[in-house]
C-alpha cells in the first residue's frame, strides 16, 4: 500500500516539478528554436508515457496485491494485444523521430550565405579567426604552429595574408547573419558550446569540424569547454558578444591580419641584431 | 563412463571423488560455480565500495565547491573516472556475468557445473588481478588517470590529464586483463548453455534469466575485442610512439612527433564496445527482473516467446547504434540520420518489454517481497532512463543535451541504478539458495525504501540541470552566469542525498554478512519458485548440485497458477499431470 502511494506521489510530483522547477531552458538567442520544438514534442510524448506506465502499474499492485486466497490468472500470450502495442509505440517513435531527423537536416545543411569564422581550442583558452575582403581563410598546418604564428597559416597563402586574427577568448559577431562556425583544436578535444544558441560541436585535432547559426539577441553569451580537455577544463570559457552589424565591424577592424603579424614579429626580429 | 562433470552419464559414485577437500581447493583455488559465482560477487561488491566512495569524494566537491581543500581538479577527475569505469566494468559487467550467470547458468539449466571448470577458476583468478592492477594506479606517480570512463585521446595521453604518466597504462592494462578473464568465462557461459542443459530443457523453456545472461555474454564476446585493440593502440600511442589515434598536436606551446592519426578512430572502437557495454549490463537485469516479477506475482510471465526474441533482437541492434554517443563528435553528419533511425527503433523492443513486466502483474497475485519492491523499483527507474534516452538518441535533440547533466541522469538512471535495482532484488532473492538463509526484512526494507526514494529523488531533478545547460565533468561553475544560483542548492541537496544512499549500502552489506549467521533458515524453496535452481537435493547445493540424479525437465519455467492444480506453481521437473490447463502454451504439452 505505501509502495503504491509511493508511486503515484512520484508521478504526481514529477509533473509538478516539471512545471514549477526554476531549472528550465535559458532563453533561446539563436535561429535554432526547432530544436527546442522537437525537445518539447519529445518532453510531452514521453511525459504521458511514463504517467500511464506507473499509474497503471500503481494500479495493478493496487488491485491485485496478494490477500488471503487470492490467485494469479494463467494468461502465457495475447497477440492481440502485444501488436496493438507494438503499434501503437511504433507511432510515438515516428511522431517524436520525424521532426528530429527534419531538424537535423536543417542543422547541417549550411545556408550558401553564410559567413565562416574559424575557432581554434587549445588547452584551455579559445582564439578565432576572421577572413580578410577576400572572404577566404588561408589554409593552416598543425606543425607550423610556433609562438610567432599561433594559427600555423601557411606563409605563401595568398588567402591568408589578410586573414583578422583574434588572440582572445572574447568573440563578436552581428546579429541576424548567419555564421559557420570551423572548428578546430590543436591539441584535444574540446567543444564549442555556448546554452543560449543550443548549438554544439566538438574541436578535433585533425579535423575541422564545423556547425552554423544565426545569431537573434544582442547581449553577452558564455562560451563553454563541453569536452573533458583536461586539468583546467572547466575554466576553458569565453565569450560570445552579439553586436549590430556597424559595432561589430569596428571591433572587427580592430584585430591584426596575419600579414601585419608578419611584418611586425619581422621587424622585432630585425631589430634584435642592432640591440 | 566420461570423465565430464556435463553429461547425463556420469555416475554419482565418480563425481563425488571429484570433490575438493581441503579448504584450499574448496574456497580458494575452487573450480565449483558457485563458490566461483560467489568470489566474483565478492569482489566486484568490494570494488564497487571503492567506487561508491569516489562518488562521495566527487559530490562533495560540487555539492560544496570552495569547502574541502584535499580535493583538487586533478583529484576531481580521477575520481569521476574511476568511478565510472569501475562501476560500469568491474562491478556492473563482473557481477551480473561472472557473478549471477556463475551461480544461476549450471543451476538454472540442469548441468552439473561450467562445462570448463578450470577455465572457469582462471577466469576470475584474471579479473582479480585486473582489479588488483587498477587499484595499484591509485599508488603510482600521478595516480589513476583522469580522462573520463571513455579514455579519449588524444588527451588521456597527455599531459594536462592527470595520470597521464603511469594511471592511464595501468588502465589500459587491467582492462585488457579483465577482457581475458571475460572471455575465459563468457566462452564457457555460452557453451555451457548450448551444451549442457538437462534433458528437456529446450532453449524455448529457459528462465528468461539464463536468456538475458546467454545474449548479454555473446555480445561481450563481440564487443570487447573492439575495446581491445583500441586499448593496444592507445598503449602503442602512449608508448612506442606510434600515431593511430594522435595527429599532429602542439601541446601547451611544444610540437609532439605524432602525425596522421584519427582521434574519432578511438571512439569509434570506444562505443562500438561502448553501446553494447550498456545491454550486456541491461540484459541481464531485464533477464533477471523478469523471473523476479513472475515468481513473485505468482503468475507466469506474460509473452515470454516475446521477450525473448525481444532480448536477441536488442542484442543484434545494439551493435548498430553506437555512434549515437558520437552526435557531436565532428564524425560525418550524415550519419546522425542512420544512428538516430536505429536508436528509436531499439526503443521498440525495449518498450515491449516493460509493458510485459507491467502486464505481468496485471491480474497476478502480487506478494510485495523485497525482490519485488526492488523490480517494481526497477521498472520505475528504467522507464525514467528509458524515456530520457529517446532524447539523446534523436539526433538533433542531444545537441543541445549531449555533455550536459542531462545525459549523466540519464545514464545513472538507465544503467546505474535501473541494474543495480536488479542486482539488489536478485541478492534478496536468490541468497537463500547461496546461504540457505533469508536476509532480514526490516534491514532490508530500510535498504530499498532509501535507495529507492533517494535515488529518484537525486538524478530526477539533475535532468533539469541539464536542460539549463550545465556541463558535465566541470570542477567548478563558480563564475558561470547562464547558471542560476538555486542550482548550487540544488546541488547540495543531491549530495546530501547521496551520502545517505551511499550509508545505507553499509547497512546491506551488514545485512550481508550478519544473516549469513544469523538469518532465518530458509529450506529449500522459500518462494515457491519453479526454476530448477530450487529443486536441488541439498540448500545450498553441493558439488555437482544435484546429488544422484540428473534433472529432467517437463515444462517451461512460468507454470505459476495454473487452472486446475491446487498449488500455485508447478517445478519445472515435475511432469504433466492430468486437469493442467495451459491455455495459450500449446506448444510446451508434449512434455520430453
Amino acid at each position: 500500500m505505501i509502495l503504491v502511494i509511493v508511486l503515484v506521489l512520484i508521478v504526481v510530483g514529477s509533473v509538478i516539478f516539471s512545471f514549477t522547477s526554476p531549472w528550465w531552458f535559458t532563453p533561446l538567442a539563436s535561429n535554432w528554436g526547432a530544436i527546442d520544438t522537437t525537445l518539447i514534442i519529445t518532453f510531452v510524448i514521453t511525459g504521458i508515457v511514463f504517467t500511464a506506465v506507473v499509474l497503471f502499474m500503481a494500479y495493478a499492485i493496487f488491485r491485485y496485491r496478494h490477500k488471503e486466497g487470492s490467485r494469479a490468472d494463467y494468461e502465457p500470450e495475447n497477440k492481440k494485444l502485444e501488436i496493438w502495442l507494438t503499434v501503437l509505440t511504433s507511432i510515438g517513435i515516428i511522431a517524436m523521430l520525424a521532426p528530429g531527423l527534419i531538424v537535423w537536416d536543417q542543422f547541417i545543411t549550411v545556408p550558401k550565405e553564410a559567413k565562416v569564422v574559424e575557432v581554434l581550442g587549445k588547452q584551455w583558452t579559445w582564439a578565432f579567426r576572421f577572413p580578410g575582403k577576400d572572404g577566404k581563410l588561408g589554409t593552416v598546418d598543425t606543425r607550423l604552429i610556433n609562438d610567432e604564428n599561433p594559427w600555423g597559416l601557411i606563409p605563401g597563402d595568398p588567402n591568408g595574408q589578410d586573414d583578422l586574427l583574434v588572440d582572445d577568448s572574447e568573440l563578436h559577431l552581428p546579429i541576424g547573419k548567419p555564421y559557420k562556425l570551423l572548428l578546430r583544436s590543436t591539441d584535444v578535444l574540446h567543444d564549442f558550446y555556448v546554452p543560449q544558441f543550443r548549438a554544439k560541436m566538438d574541436l578535433v585535432p585533425g579535423l575541422v569540424t564545423y556547425f552554423w547559426f544565426t545569431p537573434t539577441k544582442i547581449g553577452e553569451f558564455e562560451i563553454l569547454c563541453a569536452e573533458l580537455c583536461g586539468v583546467a577544463h572547466s575554466e576553458m570559457r569565453g565569450l560570445v558578444v552579439i553586436d549590430e552589424e556597424p559595432a561589430f565591424q569596428e571591433w572587427l577592424n580592430e584585430h591584426p591580419t596575419f600579414a601585419q603579424e608578419t611584418a611586425l614579429i619581422e621587424a622585432q626580429v630585425s631589430e634584435v641584431p642592432n640591440q | 563412463m566420461t570423465d565430464t562433470v556435463t553429461g547425463t552419464t556420469i555416475s554419482p559414485t565418480d563425481h563425488e571423488d571429484h570433490g575438493p577437500t581441503t579448504f584450499l581447493t574448496k574456497y580458494i583455488w575452487s573450480q565449483d560455480h558457485k563458490v566461483i559465482a560467489i568470489q566474483y560477487a565478492i569482489t566486484a561488491i568490494s570494488v564497487g565500495m571503492v567506487a561508491l566512495a569516489l562518488s562521495w569524494l566527487m559530490r562533495l566537491q560540487l555539492g560544496f565547491p570552495d569547502t574541502f581543500d584535499f580535493i583538487d581538479p586533478a583529484g576531481y577527475y580521477q575520481y569521476v573516472t574511476m568511478h565510472g569505469m569501475i562501476m560500469v566494468i568491474y562491478l556492473l559487467t563482473a557481477i551480473f556475468l561472472g557473478g549471477f550467470g556463475n551461480y544461476l547458468i549450471p543451476l538454472m539449466i540442469g548441468a552439473r557445473d561450467m562445462v570448463f571448470p578450470y577455465l572457469n577458476m582462471l577466469s576470475y583468478w584474471f579479473y582479480l588481478v585486473s582489479v588488483l592492477v587498477l587499484m595499484s594506479s591509485f599508488f603510482v606517480t600521478g595516480g589513476p588517470t583522469g580522462a573520463g570512463w571513455t579514455l579519449y585521446p588524444p588527451q588521456s595521453i597527455l599531459p594536462g590529464t592527470p595520470g597521464y604518466e603511469w594511471g592511464i597504462i595501468l588502465m589500459l592494462v587491467s582492462l585488457v586483463i579483465f577482457i581475458v578473464a571475460f572471455t575465459m568465462g563468457g566462452l564457457n557461459y555460452v557453451t555451457t548453455i548450448l551444451q549442457a542443459r538437462a534433458k528437456g530443457m529446450t532453449l524455448m523453456r529457459m528462465p528468461l534469466s539464463v536468456w538475458g545472461i546467454f545474449v548479454a555474454t555473446i555480445m561481450g564476446l563481440l564487443a570487447f575485442p573492439a575495446l581491445f585493440v583500441g586499448g593496444v593502440m592507445m598503449m602503442f600511442d602512449r608508448l612506442l610512439g606510434t600515431s593511430f589515434f594522435m595527429p599532429a598536436i602542439i601541446a601547451q606551446g611544444e610540437a609532439l612527433q605524432y602525425n596522421g592519426g584519427s582521434p574519432l578512430l578511438f571512439q569509434h572502437l570506444f562505443w562500438f564496445f561502448g553501446h553494447p557495454e550498456v545491454y550486456i549490463v541491461a540484459l541481464p537485469a531485464f533477464g533477471i527482473v523478469s523471473d523476479l516479477i513472475s515468481i513473485h506475482a505468482r503468475k507466469n510471465i506474460f509473452g515470454y516467446r516475446m521477450m525473448v526474441w525481444a532480448i536477441v533482437g536488442i542484442g543484434a541492434l545494439s551493435f548498430v547504434v553506437w555512434a549515437h554517443h558520437m552526435y557531436v563528435s565532428g564524425m560525418n553528419p550524415y550519419f546522425g540520420f542512420f544512428f538516430a533511425v536505429t536508436t528509436l527503433i531499439i526503443a521498440v523492443p525495449t518498450a515491449i518489454k516493460v509493458y510485459n513486466w507491467v502486464l505481468t502483474l496485471w491480474r497476478g497475485d502480487i506478494h510485495l517481497t523485497l525482490p519485488m519492491l526492488y523490480s517494481i523499483a526497477f521498472i520505475l527507474t528504467f522507464v525514467v532512463g528509458g524515456l530520457t534516452g529517446l532524447f539523446l538518441g534523436n539526433v538533433v535533440i542531444d545537441v543541445p543535451l549531449s555533455d550536459t547533466y542531462f545525459v549523466v541522469a540519464h545514464f545513472h538512471m538507465v544503467m546505474g541504478i535501473a541494474p543495480i535495482l536488479v542486482v539488489f532484488g536478485a541478492i534478496y532473492h536468490w541468497y537463500p539458495k547461496i546461504t540457505g538463509r533469508l536476509l532480514n526484512v526490516q534491514m532490508g526494507h530500510i535498504h530499498f525504501w532509501v535507495t529507492f526514494i533517494g535515488t529518484y529523488l537525486m538524478y530526477f531533478p539533475m535532468h533539469y540541470l541539464g536542460f539549463v545547460g550545465v556541463p558535465r565533468r566541470y570542477f567548478a561553475y563558480e563564475d558561470a552566469v547562464f547558471i542560476p544560483e538555486s542550482a548550487q542548492t540544488l546541488n547540495a541537496f543531491i549530495t546530501v542525498i547521496a551520502l545517505i544512499i551511499g550509508a545505507v549500502q553499509l547497512l546491506f552489506i551488514f545485512n550481508l554478512i550478519w544473516s549469513c549467521f544469523k538469518g532465518k533458515e530458509a529450506g529449500p524453496n522459500p518462494w515457491n519458485a519453479t526454476s530448477l535452481e530450487w529443486q536441488t537435493a541439498e540448500t545450498p547445493p553441493g558439488h555437482g548440485n544435484w546429488g544422484p540424479t540428473d534433472p529432467v525437465v517437463y515444462r517451461w519455467a512460468y507454470d505459476y497458477s495454473v487452472p486446475g492444480v491446487e498449488e500455485d506453481f508447478i517445478p519445472q521437473n515435475v511432469p504433466h499431470a492430468k486437469g493442467e490447463t495451459h491455455q495459450g502454451r500449446d506448444d510446451d504439452t508434449e512434455g520430453v
